[in-house]
């Protein structure tokens, strides 16, 4: 275009030169269409490094104007391939790899993992195991909902509840310290039971917590929920129907948060749910604020499942007693020759399951997380598929997004809260 | 303070333009947050309440990389994922350091598997490896406490090297 | 699943070739995938079984000479609040069945996943690409004749 203009005025003539520049002005050469611009779509790239995409998703978002009309996510980029590295490991050895999955809650999927496998083995753990482990779980959903809420809310623009939630955040972490010897990737429970008994410090630490926590929560919701700018830009943003949740196999606090009334530890009860009481946060508006108050309100009642725990949990073994599964307790390794040579057995040639196939799912704060494992009877699983809820819940992130302004992108994935550790696998 | 003293007495006070862009570096290291997987959570909890980090000057968190002077990579690179990470490396301004947080990011950690780089110093010129799955916090204050060690003694960074 | 529930299933679908077994205790189709699609509507849209949800697609290797390939399909009933598996086997050379996205659309990303793992085609799917590996990756990474650490150079670094 330019050069049109330029061989145009290549001229000495300052009179010929004058008529030129008349003429190119009043050319199409130099006007820009302005019209075009408006008609056409943008594609904007969003992502892997981006502060608001909780990892490393990638969006390609297309918008007309501000408005957004079509949204593809893109994933993988970091897929480390689990999958593949359980069929080299033994079912011991991958129960460290389960903790980098959800990395909001490394001690949840512990427990949903090695409740998979003695599913596959038919080992029963005993009673005391089973609440610690349900104290694992509970805990592991309040930090994983606590950095739900702080991020969602930092996205939106405030500050200091992210820093609040971590300050909660910390206190659960100094807990695993005390329980676990680890603040962050705990690796705490072992196929039949945990690495160790849950330590009267350790009871404190949770008791101290679960007393303090629902007053700086109640800090926490008032600090937003009467906040106009927040409630402006979650109300009604990233609507789905009850319908589509359901087509898509949508699971965990986005399908409550849509109506529909769908709890693992109520409707197929493992650990010790079926003697606990506690309620189910349903919502029906299925939108960001809904999804808001079910993570909320599902906190509140992990702090009356802790209560009860506490208060129910038994003495007496807390690990099953079979030899040939479980391993021994560490001092008794390095003292008898009967557990030295179980140990042996157990770390080289694994558990040996029954030829056969399994599947089992735990409530996850994400979703439905379950482990299928197949066996062919040797010491590492034959296949081994972890149905992720980070994965399928993207999915429904075009739906939610159409129609949507731009600056509602950061809030909609804020609330599906999702991690990327666990849906690229 | 013997610097006020003596700004109070003569109204000025002489110095290296080397030793005193250093001490300005020093205290003013602005982090690109590579924050990739399980890392990115315990180098969030560096930032907040507890640890802290605005103690050693760079709370200020910059996720454009035309502002940041020291890249923490922090999780597990994938093969799909080292070229994103290079191009943002790229974009940063000289000079510029890189601090490899963590077992995966240092060495492929637990990760010996088709999709993970074993190493992101196969791509990138490394300042300083964290140890630790994660590294707890104060590994990584120490870490920058060691980049602000190696920027006083004047040493050059990693990217200079080469 | 109580065994009411499940002998209700059986009468529905006396038609076509299928098998029932379980997987520790929850009860598993075992058919072919010519007749999928109907049976897969079936058990979805009859208001007596309604299964609505389709968790997950997996598949599995498992590394013999004929029928290698392997698909499990997890449903799930809200209504009844119970699951049922559908195990498909596929052909050796050209593992291939007909995609289940116009029954539920979630089946989308799950058959992706299972195309990008192993390699299994499916009929009629919107948008089949790899999810995961990029997209002129060559190989199928879950397959058992696949290296754990994977082939050399068959993925490119940056240049230093």
């Amino acid at each position: 275009m330019h050069n049109t203009v330029f061989e145009k005025l290549q001229n000495d003539d300052p009179e010929i030169r004058k008529t030129k520049i008349l003429e190119a002005l009043e050319s199409e050469d130099l006007s820009v269409s302005f019209d075009d611009a408006l008609e056409n779509e943008m594609v904007l790239n969003m992502g892997p490094q981006h502060p608001a995409t909780h990892g490393v998703l990638r969006l390609l978002v297309s918008l007309d104007g501000e408005t957004i009309r079509k949204v593809v996510p893109d994933l993988g980029y970091l897929h480390r391939g689990y999958e593949k590295l359980a069929e080299a490991t033994s079912f011991h050895e991958f129960i460290p790899h389960t903790d980098r999955l959800d990395y909001l809650q490394p001690i949840a999927n512990n427990v949903a993992y090695t409740i998979a496998v003695e599913k596959l083995i038919h080992l029963e753990v005993p009673e005391r195991g089973k609440y610690i482990r349900t104290i694992c779980s509970e805990l592991g959903r309040i930090q994983s909902h606590l950095i739900a809420y702080g991020t969602m809310v930092m996205d939106i623009g405030a500050l200091t509840p992210f820093l609040w939630a971590m300050r909660e955040r910390e206190k659960i972490l100094d807990i695993y310290d005390i329980l676990t010897g680890v603040r962050f990737t705990t690796s705490y429970t072992r196929i039949g039971g945990v690495a160790q008994d849950i330590t009267d410090e350790a009871i404190a630490g949770i008791k101290k917590f679960i007393d303090e926590f629902p007053k700086y929560l109640k800090e926490m919701r008032d600090i937003i929920e009467r906040n106009k700018i927040f409630i402006v830009r979650t109300e009604g943003i990233g609507y789905i129907s009850k319908e589509d949740l359901i087509d898509y196999g949508i699971t965990g606090p986005i399908l409550r948060a849509g109506g529909v009334n769908r709890d693992l530890r109520k409707d197929d009860p493992y650990l010790v749910y079926d003697k606990l009481d506690f309620d189910v946060p349903v919502y029906n508006d299925s939108d960001c604020l809904a999804r808001y108050y079910v993570r909320i309100e599902e906190m509140i009642q992990s702090i009356r499942i802790l209560h009860q725990c506490l208060e129910k949990m038994p003495s007496g073994a807390y690990n099953a007693n079979n030899p040939k599964k479980v391993l021994p307790k560490k001092e008794r390794v390095y003292t008898k020759m009967e557990e030295l040579i179980q140990d042996f057995m157990i770390i080289n040639f694994g558990v040996n399951p029954p030829v056969g196939e399994s599947y089992s799912a735990v409530e996850s704060s994400k979703g439905e997380l379950g482990f299928y494992i197949k066996s062919d009877g040797k010491g590492n699983p034959f296949r081994l598929k972890i149905h992720s809820p980070s994965f399928c819940n993207l999915q429904i992130l075009p739906l939610l997004m159409k129609n949507c302004m731009i600056s509602d992108v950061v809030v909609i994935i804020g609330s599906v809260d999702p991690v990327m550790g666990e849906a690229d696998k | 303070m013997g610097l006020e003293n003596k700004l109070n007495k003569d109204g000025f006070f002489t110095s290296k333009i080397d030793a005193l862009i250093q001490w300005s570096r020093t205290n003013s290291l602005w982090p690109m947050p590579m924050g990739i997987s399980c890392c990115a959570i315990e180098m969030m909890a560096a930032a907040a309440a507890r640890f802290d980090i605005a103690r050693f000057g760079s709370e200020v968190f910059r996720f454009s990389p035309r502002q940041s002077d020291i890249m923490i990579v922090a999780g597990t690179v994938t093969y799909k994922m080292s070229k994103v990470v290079r191009k943002i490396y790229d974009q940063m301004p000289d000079p510029k350091w890189v601090i490899a947080m963590g077992a995966c990011t240092s060495s492929g950690g637990m990760y010996r598997t088709y999709s993970v780089v074993q190493g992101i110093d196969q791509f990138l010129p490394v300042d300083l490896y964290v140890a630790g799955c994660p590294p707890r916090p104060e590994n990584l204050l120490n870490a920058l406490i060691k980049i602000q060690e190696k920027i006083k003694k004047g040493e050059k960074a990693a990217s200079k090297k080469i | 699943m109580n065994q009411k529930r499940l002998e209700l299933i059986k009468s529905r679908l006396t038609d076509f070739e299928i098998e029932f077994s379980d997987i520790n205790g929850t009860p598993a189709i075992i058919t072919n995938p010519e007749n999928i699609i109907i049976i897969c509507s079936i058990l979805k849209s009859e208001p007596d079984i309604s299964f609505e949800m389709l968790l997950d697609v997996m598949g599995v290797d498992n590394f013999k000479k004929e029928n290698r390939f392997e698909v499990v399909c997890s449903l799930y009933s809200l209504e009844f609040r119970d699951r049922i598996f559908i195990k498909i086997s596929l052909d050796t050379k050209n593992p291939e069945m007909p995609s289940l996205t116009a029954i539920w659309k979630g089946a989308n990303w799950f058959e992706r996943e299972t195309y990008d793992m192993l390699g299994i085609k499916f009929k009629g799917h919107p948008d089949l690409r790899r999810i995961y590996m990029p997209e002129e990756y060559e190989h199928y990474p879950l397959r058992k004749d696949f290296p754990l650490l994977g082939i050399p150079e068959s993925l490119q670094l940056p240049k230093k």
